[in-house]
């Protein structure tokens, strides 16, 4: 069975409830969509993501209330470097949806979700111990996993897979 | 949002209240968790569980193996269920692939993956009474526990470590006498929950430990991410495996157990009643299980039978490669989650077209249900905070990784 091909078109997939939901509220925070094995991606500009976290959490009609997932892919050598990703659930609609925002590697800061759902804290200081990654507005932004003493992101890709000894 | 409760920071001199360290090497931990506590006399003031001491990078190591490599890192996540892991893992890499997984594989899949429920839940309840005071229970938990373990080790070869599942299906052929030991299992198995519950459910000390203790309302979990019988013990009605159905699990009937206060009780009595419905769904996969292949028909992703190996040039060709070159995944990303008996798992696994995988994150459900210990606890006695820690099911593993 062949694979179908991701659908990119923003016009087709307007019919999305959070891309539709997004793109009434502020076309501009919406970089991107991609429609791929049956699960949404939405790329979301950096400045917008707590933003459109609580707007997808509130949305009366179709609430994505349940934040799964926050984690990171490195895409060293590539720029933009990290794609910050985060996995929502709409409990009541049984739908998912990702969001995903794409920073620099010179500068990897985004905007923290702990005020949206307190659950991001733990994901969120994960991402940063392991990868570098700032989220701006974290009460407590400390390394979780790693010693507090430990120097590097073990995750990035530039990082030996057998550590440096 | 007033809950992130991040660090007991001392504000300038207290004498009132002092900070206790417990773990991580506590029995009531279970495991490596190491919990400080700010305590005023009895009392618990504040509480920050502080994780790390299992953490071994295996989502660093997976980016260094094949695709069929990685399913043996699997089970060392959560080590109390493996074939959860192995499950979530594989249904992941079948979605990457666009595998069509033959009817008895996804049917041995979910009988394998129920009696991995009542596997763990058993450890639960025994370590758990355990913690609370009430002996007798470990016991007898792991008397059913060790025949859970026989089973696996006759159709793994392994009793924790398993393995049993492939990209494509099944590693083996279940062997002969395998679903009659298993009926036979299943058949005895109620009785013994009636066991459990005889001992605790209507036991005065049980309730007093238990019920009121370490509240967590919906809205709150849910804000937390908890899920599982953490979030179904407070009273929201999901379940992946009725709600979002994988594997097949459309095809089985059973009901999901809700609390209503959301206390250790009533996440006591969710997993209880799981074991039960676990059973009966156990039962439902043997009296269906259907005839047919139990691996998927792709000779490029899965290993050929040992016997076509030695007489035909082409599996042979194919087994040589899969063995030292693995496959290859068309690029693209997956979020495949499962409900495992702690909450949802979830694996995302990013492939960038080669034979190994370039990203592989676990999204563990304990790292989640971990943050409602401060809410739980906060205001109670220290106590209480062994009845909680034992009530979210904690497995260290899959918190670390």
């Amino acid at each position: 069975m062949a694979l179908s091909p991701p659908i990119t078109d923003l016009e087709q997939l307007k019919s999305h409830p959070a891309v539709g939901r997004l793109l009434e509220w502020n076309p501009a925070a919406v970089t991107g969509v991609k429609f791929d094995r049956d699960e949404m991606t939405i790329y979301v500009d950096r400045a917008h993501i707590r933003e459109v976290c609580a707007l997808l959490r509130d949305d009366a009609g179709f609430p994505f209330n349940f934040l799964c997932d926050i984690t990171c892919v490195d895409w060293y050598p590539n720029e933009p470097r990290f794609e910050v990703i985060y996995h929502l659930l709409s409990i009541a609609k049984k739908e998912r949806v990702r969001l995903k925002v794409k920073l620099s590697g010179a500068s990897p800061v985004v905007e923290s979700v702990t005020s949206v759902w307190a659950g991001a804290n733990y994901f969120e200081r994960e991402v940063f111990d392991l990868f570098g990654v700032r989220f701006t507005g974290h009460p407590y932004l400390r390394r979780l996993l790693m010693p507090e003493d430990w120097e590097g992101n073990p995750l990035r890709k530039d990082y030996p897979v057998e550590g440096y000894r | 949002m007033s809950h992130l409760t991040p660090t007991p920071v001392i504000d300038g001199v207290q004498d009132k209240t002092m900070i206790l360290n417990m773990g991580p090497q506590h029995p009531s931990t279970h495991g490596v968790l190491r919990v400080i506590l700010e305590i005023d006399g009895e009392n618990v003031v504040r509480i920050m569980p502080d994780i790390g001491y299992l953490h071994t990078g295996i989502e660093k190591t997976c980016e260094a193996k094949f695709y069929q490599q990685v399913v043996t890192l699997t089970d060392r996540i959560d080590y109390l269920c493996p074939l959860t892991n192995n499950l979530c893992y594989v249904l992941a890499v079948e979605k990457l692939l666009d595998l069509e997984i033959p009817p008895k594989a996804e049917w041995m899949r979910v009988l394998l993956n129920e009696l991995t429920r009542i596997n763990s839940h058993l450890v639960w309840l025994g370590t758990h009474a355990l913690d609370i005071g009430a002996m007798t229970v470990f016991l007898y938990c792991f008397r059913e526990r060790e025949d859970i373990l026989r089973i696996f080790e006759m159709v793994s070869g392994q009793r924790m470590m398993t393995s049993y599942f492939r990209v494509g299906g099944l590693a083996l052929e279940p062997p002969l006498g395998f679903f009659e030991k298993v009926r036979d299992f299943a058949n005895r198995f109620p009785s013994k929950v009636d066991e459990y519950e005889n001992l605790l459910t209507g036991n005065p000390i049980w309730g007093m430990r238990t019920k009121g203790v370490a509240k967590i309302s919906a809205e709150d979990a849910l804000a937390l991410g908890a899920s599982g019988p953490t979030l179904r013990g407070s009273g929201v009605d999901f379940d992946l495996r009725r709600d979002m159905p994988y594997s097949g699990y459309e095809n089985f009937k059973f009901n999901v157990p809700l609390g209503k206060e959301g206390d250790v009780f009533d996440r006591y009595l969710c997993r209880v009643r799981e074991l039960r419905e676990s059973n009966d769904i156990v039962k439902q996969a043997l009296d269906g299980m259907p005839e047919g292949a139990i691996k998927a028909d792709a000779p490029k992703v899965v290993l050929p039978d040992r016997e076509k190996m030695k007489t035909q040039m082409e599996a042979l060709i194919y087994h040589f490669k899969i063995i030292t070159e693995g496959f290859s995944v068309p690029a693209g990303e997956v979020y495949q989650a499962v409900e495992s008996p702690r909450g949802e798992m979830g694996y995302y696994v990013v492939s960038d077209g080669t034979a190994k995988p370039y990203r592989v994150h676990m999204r563990a459900a304990c790292l989640a249900n971990l943050q409602t210990l401060p809410i739980m606890c906060e205001g109670r006695l220290i106590a209480d905070v062994v009845a909680a820690i034992g009530s979210i099911d904690i497995v260290l593993g899959e918190i670390d990784r």
